[in-house]
């Protein structure tokens, strides 16, 4: 089998991905000298280890991802937002009211009721604690408009594509402005028709992510 | 197997499946599903999570609770059941989840819950093998991580023939039914019941024709998984 090049093949559960000394990056275990899978996905084998694309499963927070999110709860100090992960993010009332926060003098209905839509970053999670995002920084903050569609989260890169190339495709073509949450929810602006658009494109690259000529049936599909 | 064999009561060779076929995401409300059909059975499997624990106090801090549910519809049998979980079921949903657990890697998913619930909308015979083929195809399906799938088959004697696949006929006249279930690439074995007498070499003979059982069904979970992700029905390994 070939190391140096990217070598990618489609793996399930239990499958032994390469023999050898190889450095488990995501979604493999080592046992033996084995690389074995642990999802169902593509593999890709490279200089600096093996790892596997997950082509379904729930999102996982990181740091410093943007998600959109809904809020589901809240109370005297806190959001609790439904990012579409296990836990909910906690946006703490200091993270949107600043340091003097408190919860007698601010009305936390004023910043974000029950329903609404948000856009956040994850501020920190380390699968101990909840995740707490928070909504200050350029981009971040409440919806007002636009439509909502979800995909599952791994594949939001072939979404982005390289370099950002399949969003710009997608946004020249139908004239759809697209937000993506890492977390697979993905907010869409535009006119009615352009927003259908995009919608079809993404649930294309959802149902064949796997494959490798998505740009040219992407531009097909919108250019029908 | 020769010809000389006594004849199975489905007319079955002493080595054969019932037929068997497996679709993988067949509910959209679940995070991971799978419909089996093992000869008459017909079970639906479907997987939600890792999500909140609930009730809160069955949480464990280092890793995931898995709760399985094995349930057997009303109209599922020859007179109708009770739709109450029976002790059977209580049973059966146990052995399920020990057979599923050494294959989730439950450390992953700390402070979660994976739920797996398992109806059984049709009834004949090694439904708890036919159940656990269907439940690890619907965890691979959600995306959990796993060591390994897993694949479930029984062995048995009917008639004084050891037999692949007891089904419900002959789990009655038969004496002996063995489930076992195992993880097929490092054969592992996760679920290993005998209920009637066997023995030495027919239990040896049993157990082995269990395994190429069970590998049967692991080629059939793969090609399951394989047509609904990589939209091809050739999801074996090349070797």
């Amino acid at each position: 089998m070939k190391t140096n090049s990217v070598e990618r093949k489609y793996v399930m559960p239990g499958d032994v991905v390469i023999e050898g000394d190889h450095n488990p990056l995501a979604n493999v275990i080592k046992s033996g000298n084995k690389i074995i899978s642990t999802k169902i996905g593509m593999a890709e084998i490279s200089y600096n280890g093996v790892r596997v694309m997950p082509l379904s499963g729930t999102y996982i927070p990181r740091m410093d991802d943007v998600v959109i999110g809904k809020v589901a709860d809240m109370n005297g100090f806190a959001w609790e937002v439904d990012i579409n992960s296990w836990f909910f993010g906690i946006l703490t009332g200091s993270a949107v009211f600043g340091r003097q926060f408190s919860s007698s003098r601010d009305s936390m209905k004023s910043a974000f009721n029950k329903g609404e839509c948000l856009i956040a970053k994850i501020l920190s999670f380390d699968r101990t604690r909840d995740p707490l995002i928070s909504v200050s920084g350029p981009g971040l903050g409440k919806i007002k408009e636009g439509e909502i569609t979800y995909i599952t989260s791994s594949k939001i890169p072939r979404v982005i594509g390289k370099k950002g190339a399949m969003i710009k495709l997608i946004e020249e073509n139908t004239g759809c402005r697209m937000t993506i949450g890492q977390n697979g929810a993905i907010l869409l602006k535009g006119t009615d028709e352009a927003r259908t658009k995009a919608r079809n494109a993404i649930e294309l690259i959802g149902n064949q992510a796997h494959i490798s000529d998505l740009n040219d049936k992407v531009i097909s599909l919108i250019s029908k | 197997m020769s010809k000389n064999n006594i004849e199975r009561i489905s007319g079955r060779a002493p080595d054969e499946l019932r037929n068997v076929s497996i679709k993988a995401g067949v509910i959209k409300n679940a995070d991971g599903s799978a419909l089996i059909e093992f000869g008459k059975n017909k079970i639906m499997a479907a997987v939600f999570g890792p999500k909140e624990v609930h009730p809160k106090h069955m949480m464990v801090s280092d890793r995931a609770i898995i709760k399985c549910r094995y349930h057997m519809m009303p109209f599922s049998t020859d007179t109708r059941k009770r739709p109450n979980i029976s002790r059977r079921e209580i049973e059966i949903s146990k052995v399920i989840r020990e057979a599923l657990q050494p294959a989730i890697i439950m450390e992953d998913y700390p402070r979660t819950a994976i739920e797996i619930y398992i109806e059984i909308l049709q009834s004949d015979g090694g439904s708890r093998c036919a159940a656990i083929n269907a439940a690890s195809t619907a965890l691979a399906d959600a995306g959990i991580n796993m060591r390994d799938l897993v694949a479930a088959c029984a062995a048995g004697k009917v008639n004084g023939q050891v037999v692949l696949d007891v089904d419900d006929t002959e789990d009655k006249t038969g004496e002996a039914d063995m489930p076992i279930a195992l993880l097929p690439n490092t054969g592992l074995i996760t679920l290993f019941q005998l209920d009637g007498n066997l023995s030495k070499e027919e239990f040896d003979k049993a157990l082995e024709l269990g395994k190429t059982g069970c590998d049967k069904l692991y080629k059939l979970q793969r090609d399951a998984l394989s047509e609904k992700y990589f939209n091809d029905k050739n999801g074996n390994k090349e070797e």
